[in-house]
């Protein structure tokens, strides 16, 4: 990117114009800016191609194509000096698409799906396990001992299996057409063929590449088929459900069941309408978010939920806040001694790990064993009042937030010119009335950003419940919604708890609690807007 | 002009790719799992051409089965001439590997507890096996492989809850729950110990430590279809038989005799224990490394029943060895699971790893002469049921976790269960 510089001005420091039609650009840079450009240019290469293996295997071609475009965008913006603009803007879009704009439009194309545990993949991926999980070994068959040969190449001829019955010691061979007995083999003591005449035997590590035709090779027998169980037995199974294109549905030979393809659930569904437990991903439309509303549990909890969620994080934000700007002010005196010490001990907080600190509080507010009950001699459930519960979540909050408000404030303090207090002492106002006054006012100008980031941040803040109280207490008559769940930890239990992850009816829940954070963080910052106009 | 310049730049770009980009691929699969950490057995010796020649086997185990089971896959594939790869993924295994299965970048063989089964199965994460001498393995075992009807893993350890007890403060193993209740409230009166009972009960419940007493009390979570497997329609979270049992509990609880109480949780279940605070403790064989670490006198037992009421069953969960449906080399990873998992010498090295009890008979007989606890624990577990792994269970667990958790702190036992009932069914469906 340096070389777009230099190729603006020319050498002698006059413009040059960009030249326009002509001259691929590796001249007129500088050779350390050549080189980190052929450098930067082979990664691009290198990523593009690692990349596009994974979607040759998977044919996903539309990626495919999108990711070619873009690489080749990139080399001709590069290697083209007259796109000035798009060299430095370039980097930036790329990552602005991976990281942003991408998994947005992946959680909102999942919102419209039943993407989850056991509709996961494709229709056909679906039958290929239902069939599969179906073959049941026939009853009483015998377990042969195998060999797997062939009469070509060994990594690509076609494969026979050798066989031995296990009781009769007697050599068969089967193929895709049937089994019949085996001429002039070697039987070893152990009962396998160790050598057939024509045939060359695979040893494993040669079986073992040609795995996928092992596993496909199934010798037909009048009661069901053979098939490989690893690369040294085989035994007769048969297939108990195959699906049926006619009907698109499933069928079970040994009882007669059927299970009729249901698009809409992506399930096969008989008529008393169980569905096989091997399902596929459809669209199901707004079915998610109707679901969200239809929730009994959330219409009747949702207004007590959502006013502690807001308490919350409007409690933590200007707790920690106003905590923290207590510090700053007290450790903002020019001639404080020992100002560092006292600075990194009320940091130490902000450095440790939070979860693991918050586990270690949550073992501290322990009603028999912890730390707090035993120092003040008191036996208060915490966890089991809804209220304690509460407040014990938040002095949580605040041990690990004030630090980060303490170090804003600080900054913020710091670019205050202090002349503008001088000023208003030698007016004789009162320091506190020039703090409200003057302070104050700058301070938020220059927080505002951060507490309303903090605020959907902490609006949000799964972990704060997830490692304390998982949102507990639950009250015994309801016990789907705890006492101090927010949205987020109420909805991960509904997406993730009981039902298996359900990914599509998270996304759509995500959703929405996007929008009420998006709502409040658009009028926040417009009010912020009108605090600048203080300045 | 113009195009050989490009060309020269695309040359110079192309031959830097090439070496970024083969070292590429081949991180490419293990940096799908993040914390998996690659082991690739003989890797500079001898394997590496007979690797050419041969597949790769990847098998995905926890942190400490993957210690284990390294020399013993090292071997597998020296025997064979194919490389295979042990790697570790240190949380969420079960999830990791059903995402990595609908990816593509699934490894062949997974080991983990069999009431994933129900999970990986509806996602068609994991193939049948058949195992090559059912006769072999410990029953219990086999019927908690066994899922619709299909053996889906080869088990190798076998483990439930059973009561540890401090013998120097209880030197005889109680006759039932009141007689145990008894004696650990005389312990508290005298000082000797502060709690009854370390029973990991928790704020927000656990059913599965709890059933055994449920079970005792005549509750049960569910009812069964005709071929002995756990349904999900027949909840019987909040039948007749389950609230009276879980009023027996009720008096155990906070506002009872307080043996069971919900701060004591799974964090400090152990501990309260092993620091003598409590004369019993109701856990399974992970406990012992502890409580041998705490170098106390201690005795296995049956978890007591209820006076008069059945024996204190607890669940049986079982570990074991799966095929994945989607490996590159299946034939290879079920000769794996089904020849080689199955042999004495392997079952014993993962029951070094972590004190659980083989599931091949066996190696079971093997381990027991130096380790009595074993049979202690088996002893304890007789008449279990396999811990359930139909997907729908999962639905039970939260709900009725809950209602215990407030029956323990003094809530109506009715009005708790009908609650979780409600819950139940609801996201059952």
């Amino acid at each position: 990117m340096s070389t777009a510089t230099r190729e603006a001005t020319g050498p002698a420091g006059q413009p040059t114009r960009p030249s326009g039609k002509g001259g691929w650009g590796l001249s007129g840079s500088s050779p350390l800016a050549l080189a980190a450009k052929v450098v930067l240019l082979g990664m691009v290469a290198a990523i593009t191609v690692w990349m596009a293996m994974p979607l040759i295997a998977t044919q996903s071609w539309v990626l495919l194509a999108l990711l070619l475009l873009s690489a080749l965008a990139i080399f001709v913006v590069y290697l083209q000096p007259r796109y000035i603009p798009p060299k430095y803007l370039v980097p930036g879009v790329i990552f602005l698409l991976l990281f942003q704009v991408f998994p947005v439009l992946f959680t909102v194309s999942t919102a419209f799906t039943n993407f989850g545990d056991g509709h996961r993949g494709s229709k056909e991926e679906a039958i290929t396990a239902i069939e599969s999980s179906s073959v049941k070994r026939v009853k009483d068959s015998a377990t042969y001992s195998l060999s797997i040969a062939t009469k070509g190449d060994p990594a690509t001829g076609d494969l026979v299996f050798l066989l031995t019955d296990p009781k009769s010691k007697e050599a068969l061979i089967g193929d895709a057409t049937g089994i019949k007995p085996l001429e002039g083999a070697e039987v070893s003591s152990l009962g396998r063929v160790t050598a057939a005449e024509g045939y060359t035997i695979l040893n494993a590590g040669q079986a073992s590449t040609r795995s996928k035709d092992i596993s496909n090779l199934s010798v037909p027998t009048d009661t069901g088929a053979i098939r490989a169980q690893g690369i040294s037995r085989a035994y007769e199974g048969v297939k108990a459900r195959a699906y049926d294109k006619a009907c698109d549905c499933i069928k079970d030979t040994t009882t007669g069941a059927t299970w009729k393809a249901d698009g809409d659930r992506g399930s096969f569904v008989n008529d008393k309408g169980e569905a096989l437990s091997q399902g596929w991903r459809v669209n199901v439309g707004a079915g998610n978010f109707t679901r969200v509303f239809q929730d009994k549990t959330l219409q009747t909890h949702f207004l007590s939920m959502l006013a502690w969620n807001f308490f919350f994080a409007l409690a933590v934000v200007f707790g920690t806040f106003a905590v923290g700007l207590a510090i700053a002010l007290a450790l903002h005196h020019p001639r404080l001694k020992g100002l560092k010490i006292y600075r990194i001990l009320i940091v130490l907080p902000y450095a440790m790990p939070a979860f693991a600190m918050m586990l270690v509080w949550r073992d501290m507010f322990n009603q028999d064993f912890g730390l707090i009950n035993q120092l003040t001699g008191a036996s208060t459930n915490w966890f089991g009042n809804p209220w304690l519960a509460k407040l014990a979540v938040i002095i949580i909050q605040f041990w690990l937030g004030y630090p980060y408000m303490f170090l804003v404030t600080t900054g913020a303090l710091q670019s205050i010119p202090t002349d503008l207090t001088e000023a208003a002492g030698v007016d004789g106002a009162s320091k506190f009335f020039s703090f409200r006054t003057i302070t104050l006012p700058l301070l938020f100008v220059a927080t505002a950003p951060l507490l309303i980031s903090s605020f959907a941040f902490n609006f949000n803040n799964f972990n704060a419940i997830g490692f304390t109280t998982e949102g507990g207490p639950f009250p015994p008559e309801s016990p789907q919604v705890g006492g101090t769940d927010l949205l987020i930890s109420y909805t991960y239990r509904l997406a993730f708890g009981a039902g298996g992850a359900q990914y599509g009816f998270a996304a759509a829940m995500s959703l929405l609690i996007f929008l009420i954070v998006a709502i409040i963080s658009i009028i926040s910052f417009r009010r912020t807007a009108a605090l600048e106009e203080i300045n | 002009m113009k195009s050989t310049r490009l060309f020269a730049g695309l040359a110079a770009a192309s031959l830097l790719a090439l070496p970024a980009c083969s070292g590429g691929s081949g991180s490419g699969s293990s940096s799908s799992t993040g914390s998996a950490t690659d082991s690739a057995s003989g890797a500079s010796s001898s394997a590496t051409s007979a690797a050419a020649g041969g597949g790769t086997l990847t098998i995905w185990a926890d942190d400490k089965r993957a210690a284990a089971l390294k020399p013993f896959a090292e071997q597998f594939g020296k025997d064979n001439g194919v490389t295979v790869k042990v790697q570790a993924v240190s949380k969420d295994l079960q999830a990791a590997f059903v995402t990595a299965s609908q990816a593509g970048n699934a490894p062949d063989v997974v080991v983990g507890a069999h009431d994933w089964i129900g999970n990986m199965v509806q996602n068609g994460a994991v193939d049948p096996v058949q195992l090559a001498d059912e006769a072999a393995f410990d029953p219990q075992a086999v019927k908690a492989v066994t899922y619709d009807g299909q053996v889906y893993g080869v088990p190798y350890a076998v483990e439930n809850l059973a009561l540890i007890r401090n013998t120097k403060l209880a030197p005889n193993a109680p006759k039932s729950m009141e007689d145990l209740v008894k004696t650990g409230k005389e312990l508290k009166t005298s000082g000797k110990a502060k709690e009854i009972m370390a029973l990991q009960a928790g704020q927000n419940g656990d059913v599965y430590h709890l059933q055994p007493l449920v079970n005792s009390a005549g509750g049960s979570l569910f009812g069964m279809t005709s071929d002995g497997m756990p349904d999900a329609k027949q909840v019987k979270v909040n039948s007749p038989e389950t609230v009276a049992a879980l009023k027996k509990i009720a008096a155990l609880g906070e506002k009872g005799s307080g043996a069971l109480k919900r701060s004591i949780t799974a964090e400090n279940a152990i501990s309260t224990f092993t620091s003598g605070k409590a004369a019993y403790l109701v856990s399974g064989p992970w406990a012992i490394t502890d409580v041998k670490k705490a170098n106390m006198s201690y005795d296995v037992s049956a978890i007591p029943a209820f006076e008069g009421g059945k024996p204190a069953t607890p669940f049986i969960g079982t570990q074991a060895f799966y095929v994945a449906s989607k490996g590159k080399n299946k034939s290879l990873a079920q000769e794996f699971t089904t020849n080689f998992v199955a042999t004495p010498e392997l079952h014993v090295a993962l029951y070094k790893a972590e004190p659980r009890r083989p599931a091949l008979v066996e190696a079971a007989d093997q381990v027991k002469g130096s380790d009595a606890d074993i049979e202690k624990f088996k002893a304890a577990g007789e008449g279990g049921l396999p811990l359930p792994a139909i997907p729908q269970m999962s639905a039970i667990w939260e709900p009725m976790g809950k209602a215990e958790a407030a029956i323990i702190g003094g809530a109506d036992v009715q009005k708790s269960l009908d609650a979780a009932a409600a819950a139940v069914k609801k996201s059952i469906g």
